[in-house]
């Protein structure tokens, strides 16, 4: 980050948790390259008379992404109605969560720092809108596709505890590889599960006043949301150096000229008037409920990544790859369990595994480690008889991912 | 929504007598002292209606298109939307 100035950034993530239905009626959620509005009904069209009715996969998806970034789950949670008038979502306003979310006052902790999380709330995503014309400025009409309207979304909200743009990238992986391995979602960027957006403001190295911030979209990988972040601080430093000021924003992301532009004008000022959602009673969040759900997760990526490092010893490179996968860290401790070499074994995933997506089982794994090991067999012949259990990802999430496309 | 009825003519009147009278209920709902009172959002007595996350079927695309001013390829055509300033 450049000399003399600190970064500040903020993170909204949204996460579509791993559901097989829409977040308020039972449409189910459209395979990618569906037909358009081909997944919806009178609820999610936003036709009169129809009422929301809340999913409980969804609900106890965000509830165990809480409890996995150690957050407090008050015991009563409501929806909001967010009004805005845009063709992405028919009914004019999106349900949302205002003022008691569903969770707040968490952390994830990131290369030994805590990053505060401030809440973890439950959403529905917007249609689809297609511009027709010259792309940027001059849409002479646009074509809304509701499919994807009214299906969940997680928004995950950090406080600005960010200071650099490795960090922003860094938090939004991790946050990944945890929502992974507990299972609620996919969370691959590629195909939206996990969109990310970051507050950036830069201010002058230790003043105390926090500079105006930008609020950066249309970010759709992490190498797009570090470049993205790069170019923001870039332009603040120089703008504020050069006499100007940062104007309080939202920003797109242009990948074709790898710059940001500016997106929503002051005039367009956010007044959304939140409103408790008449539609929808209140959630009675039962503590016995949370406990069940916390039961259910699984060793979380902190903890294990400390197991593999202080139990076998691996280095930060290993463990950045065994333990930022389930099925890999299962592997490696499956095998090792049944007798394989820690180092070796620790080495093979990472070289032959998890590039080639050839998972095996633990016990053939052993086995093979156990062979190269007394010169029984050379590394080539392992590769050539390393006996595929399974393709790899096999994760939930995974799985679902292959028989729903 | 409202304003986009059609009212045939002779209508007029009865509606806006109608209009009228609600608007004067409402006005006569805010004379009400409700200082001591907590906001209400909901008055049904019914908590956490979770549904199972079982799909069943929606509307065709071409249900879903029925009434739609227009559409083009599967898809509602709605005036340009422009984000750009």
């Amino acid at each position: 980050m450049p000399d003399g100035w600190d970064v500040v950034i903020g993170m909204e993530v949204h996460v579509q948790p791993r559901t097989r239905t829409k977040m308020f009626c039972g449409c189910a959620v459209a395979p990618l390259n569906a037909a358009p509005n081909s997944y919806v009904c009178e609820i999610c069209l936003g036709l009169p008379g129809t009422l929301p009715v809340i999913n409980k996969a969804a609900v106890e998806a965000c509830l165990k992404s809480a409890l996995a970034l150690s957050c407090e789950i008050p015991r009563h949670t409501k929806f909001d109605r967010k009004n805005y008038m845009y063709p992405d979502l028919p009914k004019g306003y999106q349900i949302s969560q205002y003022d008691l979310p569903m969770s707040v006052n968490g952390h994830l902790e990131l290369n030994g720092r805590k990053i505060r999380i401030r809440r973890v709330h439950l959403e529905e995503d917007t249609g689809k809108l297609v511009h027709a014309g010259d792309k940027l400025h001059k849409a002479w009409e646009s074509f809304v596709d509701l499919n994807r309207a009214g299906v969940p979304l997680m928004e995950i909200v950090t406080e600005p505890d960010l200071r650099s743009a490795d960090e922003a990238r860094d938090y939004a992986m991790e946050l990944r590889t945890l929502l992974r391995m507990i299972g609620v979602s996919e969370a691959d960027m590629e195909k939206g599960q996990l969109r990310a957006e970051a507050n950036v403001s830069v201010n002058r190295e230790g003043s105390s006043e926090l500079g105006v911030k930008t609020e950066l979209k249309n970010i759709n990988s992490f190498r797009a949301l570090h470049r993205a972040i790069l170019y923001e601080v870039d332009r603040q430093t120089k703008l504020i150096e050069s006499g100007g000021a940062v104007e309080q924003e939202t920003r797109g992301w242009s990948e074709a000229e790898q710059r940001t532009f500016s997106q929503r004008s002051k005039e367009f000022a956010e007044d959304y008037r939140y409103f408790p959602e008449p539609d929808l009673p209140p959630l009675e969040i039962d503590p016995d409920w949370v406990e069940d759900l916390r039961r259910t997760l699984p060793e979380l990526p902190g903890a294990r990544r400390t197991r593999l490092t202080s139990q076998h010893g691996l280095s930060a490179a290993q463990v950045a790859v065994i333990g930022g996968d389930r099925d890999l860290a299962d592997l490696y401790e499956g095998a090792v369990a049944q007798g394989a070499p820690t180092q070796p074994t620790a080495n093979w995933i990472v070289n032959e595994v998890a590039p080639t997506g050839k998972l095996l089982a633990p016990q053939h794994l052993a086995e093979l480690m156990q062979m190269m090991g007394r010169d029984a067999i050379s590394r080539d012949q392992a590769r050539e008889v390393m006996p595929i259990q399974r393709p790899w990802p096999t994760t939930e999430a995974g799985r679902s991912r292959r028989c729903r496309h | 929504m409202l304003a986009r009825l059609g009212l045939e003519p002779g209508e007029e009147e009865f509606y806006s007598e109608q209009l009228s009278s609600i608007l004067e209920h409402i006005d006569r709902l805010q004379q009400l002292d409700t200082e001591t009172i907590a906001p209400t959002a909901q008055v049904v007595e019914v908590s956490n209606p979770l549904r199972e996350d079982v799909p069943r079927p929606g509307l065709t695309q071409e249900d879903a298109l029925a009434n739609a001013p227009a559409a083009v390829n599967g898809m509602f055509r709605v005036p340009s939307i422009q984000e750009e300033t």
